[in-house]
């Protein structure tokens, strides 16, 4: 009986007598409890020859001496290949795969990316396209691209204040690393406090957008990705000084802890302090201003468990002063000696997020992001004073998972946000609290090919603005080469921070009226609007070069909204709106690149943005209907080094007249046109690359040295009646040149 | 004695037909594209039982996850060569491998050059 079974046990072995090398096939790590990895590929390179290790680990595989190369591999692992020199017992540690679904790209990128393949219309814009305006903050990162239109708020504080599908910022959700991030409080000038260099890089999402991210996003969604500090370069200086004697230091420190831990400290600084008055209207053409802004990142990364997670402490202090050329804070603040403005602003901001992939099968994931903020704004204009303390809690936990098969993904979740406001606007005092319990489902299909679609609902339940469903769908076509027929539809719904999103209010002498119609908000109702979209996105090749099209149409549709109404020129008016509201956008866009290293992207937009007022239905103010957009970029190639060359680019905006809020009520000399003339800025910059670590840019904006004459209306008498600094359309400063440097080490 | 040969034999039994919901396997398949993946990929999950099919035009991996009590890597196998595409150590019939892109033909090498340096 025993030589039964020795015999049956020994039988493999003497059946085939030839040559075997054997080996054990181990996990990554060098420790002790390294487990061998069962089910591994093992197989000799450019032949047939191969077998799958045992539950053990270990392999035993024919050999002959022309086998050189062994390829081993496994899910969820990177592939190996080993140079086998003679028949000898092999041992191998297979190292996790970072990230499951790493791709290696080596052909050069495109530096704003379309997806042909994905359901939402989103725009990929990487680091090296912010770096071709080098200029300075989230709100500036936007110059070179014609999907997001930038816009001066006022003609005081020079904030910048962007646009999407013809609507501004409230009305796209800000997100950083899918934590919504510019709201609230933060909503005026919360891109100024993202540095540029902290971005690794940038969604933008037109039309719905995801579910996953809340119910507030109307016209698009903006994601921002912070640079990590596991990829992040280990030391990066830039130092930029701007003619106008701004300038900004951004230094990053990443370092490795443990195997598991790395961190960074991310240091930004800028300062502004020069008084500039080119217009001779007694104001300050930009505003004088200081920065401090830190952030520590904290990054856990277990491949083999599949944990990653992201710790983030942030600190902010801005301070920016404007005004009156001869304001001094000192003796001027809240008198009627000079007109100034004082906007003090303390942030800090908490966030963790914690990952699970896992290792097993790798469409299962489970995500939880947790962000407190606590932003603190004190400012005073003219005699006006406006306070904001704004106390922020997010959690949002996400599962992913798949039905059947991986072309059928799903997300679920759940979602928490508690806000609390408290303002003093002059001498009343406005306190809120929100609170919002919502749950999500977003279901994608994809058949690998031709269509693929993302259905999303969610429910909320929220004190003030009562339990709603949100439901949002995108769909994608393509029935040709390189084509994708895109359509989007969705809700949203939020609540406007009338005061917080309309700072310019308070540099104006307008009286402030609120139509109190007893809702949850200020006395006001919630504002709802429906965004419909469709897209066509083609790429093609041409005299051997390629390139592509894209136009795109959206409609956004409000059901209710918080009319701003600055059609008197003596007051600005909040009321719900009785009638029509929306936003159409035509977008035609063309890239292509003639030649090597070459790259052409232009664009014409049409808007037709209108609202209801109680004065009738009006195109928006400062909205122009047309726009052309024109960037070039060209790169010079050095064949000796790989990192010695120059880039040059160059930007032109172009936009159509822009209709001027009513002023025929003023009296004459306070009156201005129906309609803004015609504005075209260029900007420009040359950047010298000397290596991978050096590099030195210099750049232009507003070559052409464009200036909006009359910017402040009613400038000699601030303090009198018709005191007005909301009527910008154009450059105030004129040209202004920078330039700046980046020390890489990686 | 004839115990234990029993308790060994029902021991290999279940290693040896070890239901598992989420069983991996690899393997390579030739071909040259992205369309090519598409096929494969497409191919694999059609195959009832099959949850993840990745297939790397580099390395020409295709990395499988599926349901052992419902499809065995056989099955997997044949309606990758039903698509056109060769598993290692076993041809596509010529019919198959006639229905497949003429940018596809994989095993023709003037077609594999006009595929280098592509995305």
């Amino acid at each position: 009986m025993k030589y039964i079974i020795f015999t049956v046990l020994v039988w493999p072995f003497m059946l085939f007598s030839q040559d075997y090398i054997s080996g054990e096939i181990k996990d990554g790590d060098a420790t002790p409890n390294s487990r061998g990895i069962a089910g591994a590929n093992v197989y000799w390179l450019d032949t047939t020859v191969g077998t799958v290790t045992s539950l053990e680990g270990t392999f035993k595989i024919p050999y002959k001496a022309a086998y050189k190369k062994l390829v081993v591999s496994y899910v969820g692992y990177q592939t190996d290949t080993i140079h086998v020199d003679g028949p000898k017992f092999i041992k191998h540690q297979l190292q996790a795969a970072t990230d499951l679904d790493a791709v290696v790209v080596r052909s050069r990128r495109q530096s704003i990316r379309k997806s042909y393949t994905k359901a939402q219309n989103v725009l990929t814009v990487s680091s090296a396209e912010l770096l071709k305006a080098a200029c300075c903050n989230l709100s500036e990162s936007f110059e070179t691209n014609p999907s997001i239109d930038v816009n001066f708020a006022d003609a005081i504080s020079g904030t910048r204040q962007i646009r999407m599908l013809g609507l501004t910022s409230p009305y796209i959700l800000i997100a950083t690393e899918n934590i919504p991030s510019v709201r609230g409080a933060s909503q005026a000038y919360g891109l100024s406090f993202i540095p540029g260099t902290w971005v690794e890089s940038i969604q933008i999402t037109k039309g719905a957008g995801s579910v996953v991210n809340g119910f507030e996003s109307i016209a698009g969604q903006i994601n921002t990705e912070l640079v990590k500090p596991l990829t992040d370069a280990k030391f990066f200086v830039n130092l930029y000084a701007a003619s106008s004697e701004r300038v900004e230091l951004n230094t990053h420190i990443n370092t490795k802890v443990n195997r598991f831990w790395h961190t960074g400290l991310y240091v930004h600084g800028n300062r502004h302090n020069q008084r500039h008055d080119n217009n001779n209207d007694g104001f300050l053409d930009m505003p004088r201003f200081h920065q401090i802004n830190v952030m520590n990142r904290w990054q856990y990364t277990n491949a083999k468990r599949g944990l990653v997670s992201f710790i983030n402490l942030k600190v902010l202090n801005d301070d920016k002063q404007a005004g009156a050329l001869a304001y001094r804070s000192e003796t001027d603040r809240l008198t009627t000696n000079n007109w100034g403005s004082e906007i003090d602003t303390r942030r800090y901001e908490i966030t963790s997020k914690f990952g699970y992939v896992n290792p097993n099968v790798p469409w299962q994931s489970l995500g939880v992001q947790s962000a407190f903020s606590s932003h603190k704004q004190k400012s005073s204009f003219g005699l006006s004073r406006y306070d904001i303390t704004h106390n922020s809690l997010y959690t949002n936990a996400i599962y992913n998972s798949i039905i059947s098969d991986s072309r059928h993904h799903i997300k679920t979740g759940v979602s928490y946000t508690h806000d609390t406001y408290e303002e003093l606007v002059n001498v009343t005092t406005y306190k809120r609290t929100e609170n919002a319990v919502g749950t999500f489902f977003e279901y994608s299909y994809d058949n690998l090919e031709l269509f693929n679609l993302t259905a999303g609902i969610r429910l909320d339940h929220h004190n003030l603005l009562g339990t709603f469903v949100t439901p949002r769908l995108h769909l994608r076509y393509s029935p040709w080469r390189k084509s994708a027929f895109k359509a989007s539809f969705g809700r949203g719904k939020r609540s406007a921070n009338i005061f917080a999103e309309n700072q310019q209010l308070f540099s104006t002498s307008r009286q402030l009226e609120i139509s109190n119609a007893g809702g949850p908000i200020y006395g006001l109702d919630p504002e709802i609007a429906w965004n419909y979209g469709v897209s066509y996105l083609q790429g093609f090749r041409l005299w051997g070069r390629s390139g592509d099209v894209t136009l795109d149409y959206y409609k956004t549709d409000f059901k209710n909204q918080v009319v701003v109404d600055w059609e008197d020129p003596r007051a600005v008016r909040f009321y719900n709106l009785e009638g029509d509201s929306f936003a159409n956008s035509f977008q035609m866009e063309l890239n292509y690149s003639p030649f090597e290293r070459f790259d052409l992207r232009t664009a014409y937009k049409f808007y037709d943005v209108q609202t209801t007022y109680r004065s009738g239905r009006l195109e928006r103010p400062l909205t122009p209907k047309h726009r052309v957009f024109v960037n070039v970029g060209y790169a010079t190639k050095n064949k000796k080094a790989e990192f010695n060359f120059w880039k040059f680019d160059l930007t032109f905006n172009g936009l159509s007249t822009q209709r001027f809020a009513a002023t025929n009520t003023n009296p004459e000399a306070f009156r201005l046109p129906e309609r803004t003339p015609k504005v075209g800025t260029l900007n420009g910059q040359v950047t010298k690359v000397f290596s991978s670590k050096f590099e030195i840019y210099l750049g232009g904006e507003n070559l052409t040295n464009l200036r909006q004459p009359n910017a402040v209306l009613g400038a000699e008498d601030p303090f009198g009646a018709n005191f007005d600094s909301t009527f910008v359309y154009g450059p105030i400063f004129g040209s202004l040149y920078y330039a700046g440097l980046r020390y890489t080490v990686k | 004695m004839k115990q234990l040969v029993m308790i060994v034999a029902m021991f290999c039994a279940v290693s040896g037909f070890a239901q598992n919901k989420n069983a991996k396997a690899t393997l390579e398949v030739d071909g040259i594209c992205g369309m090519c993946k598409t096929r494969i990929e497409k191919a694999s999950l059609n195959t009832k039982g099959v949850k993840y099919a990745q297939w790397s035009v580099e390395t020409h991996e295709l990395k499988l996850i599926y349901d052992a009590r419902k499809t065995a890597t056989d099955s997997i196998k044949q309606r990758i060569l039903e698509a056109g595409h060769d598993v290692k150590g076993v041809k596509a019939t010529d019919a198959a491998y006639a229905t497949v892109h003429p940018c596809c033909k994989y095993r023709d090498t003037s077609v594999i050059d006009t595929h280098n340096g592509d995305d």
